[in-house]
């Protein structure tokens, strides 16, 4: 209630400190606080960090080669000596798996990267100058968005060609619409903020308004979208490479792996496929506990 | 003393739906050097969109603005930049008109930067000197610091590269009642030190009284009265000015003893192009107020746009 | 005694205590001025009576009465039932404490049938908001509170405030947020409303002017606690405790000189020595 909220008193927290009480730990003491806090960013932190550093050791040092066949070890299912088994070609599935990963998270980084870039740079331009370049832009973004992502990437990628850069730019345009209003909708946020009048009123030229004033407060909320929008490529990504529109074999891929390991299911292989698609489900979940606590600060920011 | 700003037929209209709003409504204006106007009205009276025209923040539908003899409301932003040095708006809330990822330095400084001044450090530690402000804060954010800190440094930013006029728009607004007499005492004591001219824009009738040597009345758009002070506030010539001194909180012993001048209640009947501002809720008005009325200048200085103007104050009949 | 009364409140947050013996009584038929800034204790005071403590927030010490039965004490942070039917509360932002999807008749309807009113609520409707200076209530009621001004958001506010025949009425900040002259009314509209039923009114505000104006006793809150209370010339009069003498200096040098010429009253301060 607003009645609350002249008391002076941070009634939402319960009565916590505002800051951790000086401890012998030093500086370990605030991040330790922190993450108590807030469990989204130990969970999300911890499988974040596990499932990198798994991706980072599987493509230096993979305990087998992922792309090996082995005629003699076909479909074993797991043992001490193929901890996931190995597929229908003989070849080790913790091996491809965890090289997988590291093929994954690339590849949705780089797409929520560009989608960044690309949609956040528009966003900003369409935003700040409005008018009819903004009309024209926008109308556009409604076209894109109106085919649901999932199916307008399939579709460029069916056009374009299956393959790995292929379906990057498939999902990157899928996203950058995304991208796009988002940023935009920040800038005019911030564009109409008292402190952009003040800047102006102290003879802040339109540009430098922009550039120092708006964009650094408008990209909090897209930042924290980006964030997510790893998980969501990976997602697609693998969606798409599970169809067989993307990423082909014999590449290691996730979402390979999980089309090929499919049809064994029934027969009771499900080592094939059940790995590869945890790993994605953990990376995805780690992702997002990620982009939920981003959330949570930026929402305590401004507040 | 010459006339600093001058405020021609000045309108600003703005479409809301169907309807076009006259948020300010033919106003004219004249400011002189040295001076402190009040501008009182309540909400819907348009004395901030006034304030935000004269600031060059917003261009007028129609109108001019004159600065030391110049019309800038023509002007492009480029050509306006001698102009923003010489006027300054502090607004109402420094929580919104400071960028909050910025510390105290870097928001003062800013005007320093824009305008290629040599010598920042030393400009910063005097503008903090005047304001009153421990130099410790300058690396502090505007969210760690209380609410009449915060204005302070909304004030020093404001008067950074030594303006002419400062346009004030509810500066006390924002802060604690125990902190609005320093501020107050802190705006005085600028205005004498650094020969300033002030533009105080309120709806808190006794911070202008204590504050201003003329004010001026607006009601939905228009200019209903001005003239000194003391004058406008004790003696109102005009029926608004009447209901709205009458309906500030007097202390008083026996509180149903008082009689106060109400206005009528509003009606939804939109507004005639002609006649007084004031007409439909007027307690007193008479037909004659449904053309243009006078402009009576009571005593020197002192005008109200009424038909009752001169005759107010003297036992009028209240409805 | 009937009406409210407020005996050695303590509040506390955690560990730290906020509110510290809080005394003060609302007599029925009364209106009770308590001021203080923010932070000071004014608006938990009022909440705590209505059981509305804040999360983390608990009664450590002390009991308020309403009639002469205990509502509030320790282990005891008041009924749901109390809410409402004896006392009710209104706030500073109408805008804010009313649902923006709803027609503000049927807001108020709500609130009826919550208070256990059955059969023509529309008539009892109509009739409140009538008493809360509607002209045209029929209409009023149809109306969603974006299409309302401030005023009258907050005389539906009140309109649901006395709904439920409260014995005492808490108006925390009421017209904060208003024109000076939509202040002057509502405050009037509280005073008529107190005349014509009898109920006690409790008016918090950080402004003492308005408070000083209406109020036949006033209670000055300082950092938890009440410091000083009493009839309204007295406290103006001969202010005891230095905070009370900063609001009094403070309103003196103001107010007096912006009297206008048809008021009826004129005051002079006594500023006790220093």
């Amino acid at each position: 209630m607003t009645a609350l909220t002249g008391l002076g008193i941070d009634a939402t927290q319960g009565g916590k400190p505002a800051r951790p009480t000086a401890s012998k730990a030093g500086r370990m003491a605030p991040v330790l606080h922190e993450l108590r806090q807030h469990p989204n960013l130990a969970v999300g932190g911890t499988l974040l960090i596990v499932v990198t550093a798994i991706a980072i050791v599987g493509h230096i040092a993979p305990p087998h080669n992922p792309l090996a066949i082995n005629p003699n070890d076909m479909t074993l299912a797991p043992s001490a000596a193929h901890w996931f088994g190995t597929d229908e070609y003989g070849r080790d599935v913790l091996s491809r798996v965890v090289y997988g990963l590291g093929i994954d998270l690339l590849i949705g980084a780089i797409v929520a990267g560009l989608a960044l870039m690309i949609g956040s740079a528009f966003g900003l331009v369409t935003g700040y100058i409005g008018g009819w370049f903004d009309d024209i832009v926008m109308r556009v973004v409604d076209i894109v968005m109106s085919f649901p992502s999932f199916l307008l990437a399939l579709t460029i990628c069916v056009v374009l060609g299956n393959n790995a850069r292929n379906v990057v730019i498939a999902v990157t345009i899928a996203y950058v619409p995304y991208m796009l209003r988002l940023t935009r909708s920040s800038v005019l946020t911030a564009r109409s903020a008292d402190y952009v009048l003040g800047a102006r009123a102290v003879g802040a030229s339109r540009g430098r308004v922009m550039a120092l004033h708006v964009l650094p407060n408008a990209v909090g909320p897209t930042l924290v979208q980006a964030t997510l929008m790893v998980g969501w490529a990976i997602f697609d990504v693998s969606g798409l490479s599970f169809l067989g529109v993307g990423i082909q074999p014999p590449s290691p891929e996730l979402g390979v792996q999980v089309a090929d390991g499919a049809s064994y299911i029934t027969s009771g292989q499900w080592w094939d496929s059940v790995f590869p698609g945890i790993a994605i489900v953990l990376t995805v979940l780690a992702v997002n506990f990620l982009g939920d606590y981003a959330d949570e600060k930026l929402r305590g920011q401004r507040a | 003393m010459s006339t600093l700003i001058e405020v021609r037929d000045l309108r600003r209209n703005f479409r809301r739906g169907n309807e076009m709003l006259h948020a300010v409504d033919g106003v004219d204006l004249a400011v002189t050097e040295g001076e402190a106007v009040g501008i009182i009205g309540e909400s819907g009276s348009g004395k901030s969109t006034l304030a935000r025209l004269i600031t060059r923040l917003d261009r007028p539908t129609a109108g001019s603005v004159h600065f030391r003899g110049q019309d800038v409301t023509v002007l492009s932003d480029r050509k306006l930049r001698w102009f923003r040095r010489q006027v300054q708006p502090v607004f109402q809330d420094p929580l919104a008109s400071l960028n909050p990822r910025w510390n105290v330095r870097r928001l003062i400084a800013e005007p320093l930067r824009i305008f290629r001044e040599p010598e920042i450090d030393r400009r910063l530690a005097e503008v903090l000197d005047d304001v009153g402000l421990h130099d410790d804060l300058l690396a502090r954010r505007p969210r760690d610091l209380s609410g009449g800190e915060r204005q302070r440094v909304a004030i020093a930013r404001a008067i950074v590269l030594r303006p002419a006029v400062l346009v004030l728009d509810e500066p006390t607004a924002s802060v604690d009642m125990s902190m609005r007499h320093s501020l107050l005492a802190l705006l005085a004591r600028l205005q004498a030190e650094h020969d300033l001219t002030y533009l105080y824009i309120s709806h808190d009738i006794r911070t202008v009284e204590q504050t201003c040597n003329r004010t001026v009345v607006m009601y939905r758009g228009r200019l209903v009265e001005q003239g000194p002070t003391l004058e406008v506030l004790r003696t109102p010539q005009h029926v608004y000015t009447e209901v709205l001194m009458s309906a500030v909180p007097q202390v008083g012993q026996g509180t149903g003893t008082r009689n106060r001048l109400r206005a009528r209640s509003e009606s939804t009947v939109a507004r005639s192009a002609s006649g007084c501002v004031f007409l439909e809720r007027c307690p007193q008005s008479q037909p004659e107020c449904a053309d243009s009325p006078p402009i009576v200048e009571v005593s020197p200085g002192h005008i109200a746009v009424c038909m009752l103007a001169g005759h107010l104050g003297k036992g009028v009949d209240e409805s | 005694m009937e009406g409210l009364a407020v005996h050695g409140l303590h509040v506390a947050f955690g560990d730290r205590e906020v509110l510290r013996g809080v005394e003060l009584t609302v007599e029925m038929g009364s209106f009770v001025g308590l001021v203080g800034e923010s932070g000071s204790g004014k608006s938990l005071t009022a909440l705590t009576t209505l059981g509305l403590l804040p999360r983390g927030a608990r009664v450590v010490g002390g009991s308020i009465f309403l009639d002469d039965e205990e509502i509030v004490g320790p282990g005891r942070d008041g009924t749901a039932d109390v809410r409402g039917s004896g006392i009710a509360m209104i706030f500073q932002s109408p805008l804010a404490a009313l649902n923006p999807l709803m027609r503000v008749g049927r807001q108020l309807e709500r609130v009826l049938r919550r208070k256990g009113r059955t059969g023509k609520v529309e008539q009892r409707c109509i009739e409140l908001f009538g008493a809360v200076g509607f002209q045209d209530p029929e209409q009023v009621v149809r109306l969603y509170p974006h299409e309302l001004s401030g005023g009258m958001c907050q005389r539906v506010m009140i309109a649901m405030g006395i709904a439920s025949e409260p014995r005492v009425l808490l108006a925390d900040e009421p017209t904060s947020s208003l024109d000076v002259t939509v202040q002057a009314d509502i405050l009037d509209l509280l005073e008529e409303l107190k005349a014509r039923t009898g109920m006690g009114m409790l008016l918090i505000s950080h402004d003492l002017s308005v408070v000083a104006e209406r109020c036949s006793s006033i209670s000055v809150m300082w950092q938890g606690s009440v410091v000083e209370s009493g009839p309204t010339s007295d406290v103006l009069g001969s202010p005891r405790h230095p905070f009370t003498r900063q609001l009094v200096r403070d309103l003196s040098d103001e107010s007096l000189a912006a009297q206008a010429t048809h008021s009826d009253v004129t005051i002079v301060l006594n500023e006790a020595s220093s």
